[in-house]
């Protein structure tokens, strides 16, 4: 039997569908598809005397990624990367767990206690960090004070601070996708399995966490990739000791002034994100959980 | 009772750990803070020289801070009422309607959220100087919507998958025109989502860091300022601007949460 047609419907889509969705449709295509894929044809550009684009092909840019330097630096891009990723879900999980399935009358207020420090800018937020940890530092001064140390401790510049900022900024974005999958547990699941004989241990390894990998995945993939790109946290606390990939993109635009070096930096990005999705795609990931 | 004292200690145990994990989350927001009552003067701003509202007197002549943050809440507004428009009606055309490219779109409006945001600033940068539009408002507010936009169509799209199409077909079935049914049935329906988006929009806007940094030529918003006086010492008036703006906002989160603001609670 066929459906009946609504007597509302055009017999045509296309106008309603031009007004409501071609907006969109032109952001998209100049904002988002046009400069990426100018940025692709970039990184196969030349620059003359004055670091002007020429657009005159070359391949040399893709040649300059492999130096011994750079490699360097990607490694420790991915190190720190990978750490920050790590140690968010080793915190980030059983504070998310135990918020999402508190029976408190405050979750509410422990949901937004996550979100609260947004409000205050992040790159202010960093500072506050090189503030409390410098050597004339309130951390420092503290450790002086009651006699743990003579001498201030250098914490700034490492590798360590570097990731502590990272993990500061990301720690939220695993978070917040842990509480909504580990939310969704259902109590009985749990209780079936410790009624069945299953220690705690065993439950977490095999109800838990399989339910609430979505919430894992999607939250490693919203810390791991942009932690790569941002600059700042390695700059503000790192102090070029701690450079990652996004500090030479950044170079590449602003200092050095070679942009056809930064975007084929940038095609590493690019292909490091589009391969990292689709892991994680494989995995069984919804990409709207990542729209948090 | 063994049991109970176990599960006590379970219990201490989750609110110590989460206390320090709160701790952490507010650390350099308490040193934001209490810096910003710093009686210092001399840069670097870091050694405390006593208790002082200083900087909350003197915020106020400090017109480049303070314009930097008038163009902050200008682009994240106007970036949010664009977004938030562009947003809406694309989800709702997405959602409604069959046309070529449709899965394209979709697939799209995922890179703004997952390619870093540095190559996000970066392309749009060579775009602008490519096509000559001069950096500045301008080029801000464009890049501010292209990345919110997405967002917005997600909180709206999560609205809509629980939508019933058949009352906007009663509505015109009781005579309103599509214009009217959209703004008298579609949009209400659809507004905590629209809600969330546009705040979300905000949020995203006001803290953006990154892609401001490549696209905003003369044009400073409050985070390149702070991040321009980084070498040198963020002065503690920039601690007292923050300081308020956080307690502004936990006070309007207050109030809409009590339903001060909203006033719909006392009607219903």
């Amino acid at each position: 039997m066929m459906k009946k047609r609504s007597k509302h419907e055009f017999k045509s889509n296309t106008m309603p569908a031009m007004v409501t969705v071609g907006p969109v449709a032109i952001l998209l295509l100049f904002l988002v598809v046009a400069p990426l894929i100018f940025v692709a044809v970039m990184s196969f550009c030349q620059t003359d005397e004055f670091y002007n684009v020429v657009y005159r092909f070359t391949a040399v840019n893709y040649g300059k990624l492999v130096s011994e330097d750079y490699l360097k630096i990607y490694a420790q891009s991915l190190l720190i990367a990978f750490v920050t990723t790590l140690i968010c879900v080793l915190v980030g999980y059983p504070f998310a767990y135990v918020i999402a399935r508190t029976k408190s009358k405050k979750k509410q207020l422990f949901y937004m206690l996550v979100i609260i420090p947004f409000w205050t800018n992040s790159l202010i937020r960093i500072y506050g960090w090189r503030t409390f940890l410098g050597n004339s530092g309130w951390l420092n001064k503290l450790l002086m004070t009651i006699g743990v140390v003579s001498e201030p401790v250098e914490f700034l510049y490492k590798t360590g601070t570097t990731v502590l900022g990272m993990v500061y900024c990301f720690i939220p974005f695993m978070v917040l996708p842990l509480y909504t999958a580990i939310e969704k547990l259902d109590d009985s699941l749990l209780e079936a399995s410790s009624d069945l004989g299953a220690k705690p241990v065993k439950t977490l390894f095999e109800v838990i966490l399989p339910l609430t990998a979505s919430g894992i995945f999607s939250g490693c993939i919203m810390v791991f990739i942009p932690c790569l790109g941002y600059f700042f946290v390695s700059n503000i606390l790192g102090g070029g000791n701690t450079d990652m990939i996004g500090n030479l993109i950044e170079r590449q635009f602003k200092s050095a002034n070679n942009w056809p070096l930064g975007a084929a930096l940038s095609i590493i990005l690019i292909l490091v994100t589009l391969l990292l999705v689709k892991i994680y795609q494989k995995l069984g990931g919804d990409m709207d959980s990542l729209g948090v | 009772m063994r049991k109970a004292r176990k599960e006590k200690r379970k219990i201490s145990l989750s609110v110590a750990f989460c206390s320090m994990v709160y701790l952490f989350l507010f650390l350099p927001i308490f040193v934001v803070v209490a810096n910003s009552f710093n009686a210092t003067t001399t840069k670097p701003y870091l050694s405390w020289k006593g208790f002082s509202f200083d900087w909350y007197i003197k915020l106020w002549s400090n017109s480049s801070l303070l314009e930097s943050f008038g163009n902050t809440i200008i682009i994240a507004v106007v970036s949010t009422i664009l977004s938030t428009v562009i947003g809406t009606l694309g989800a709702v055309g997405i959602y409604r309607y069959k046309f070529k490219g449709k899965g394209i779109i979709n697939a799209f409006l995922y890179i703004p959220v997952v390619i870093p945001e540095i190559v996000i600033g970066i392309a749009l940068l060579t775009i602008f100087t490519n096509v000559n539009i001069p950096r500045g408002m301008v080029t801000l507010i464009l890049s501010h919507v292209s990345f919110s936009v997405p967002y917005v169509i997600f909180n709206v799209r999560a609205r809509l998958s629980g939508y019933d199409k058949s009352i906007e077909e009663a509505s015109m079935d009781l005579g309103a025109n599509r214009v009217v049914t959209f703004f008298e049935i579609t949009l209400p329906v659809l507004a905590p989502g629209i809600a969330g988006g546009a705040l979300l929009a905000f949020t995203l806007s006001i803290d953006d860091v990154i892609i401001s940094y490549f696209v905003n030529g003369q044009t400073k918003t409050y985070p390149l300022k702070v991040m321009e006086s980084i070498k040198s010492g963020v002065s503690p008036d920039v601690n007292a601007l923050s300081t308020l703006v956080l307690i502004g906002t936990i006070g309007l989160v207050y109030l809409t949460q009590s339903g001060v603001l909203s006033g719909k609670h006392k009607k219903i």
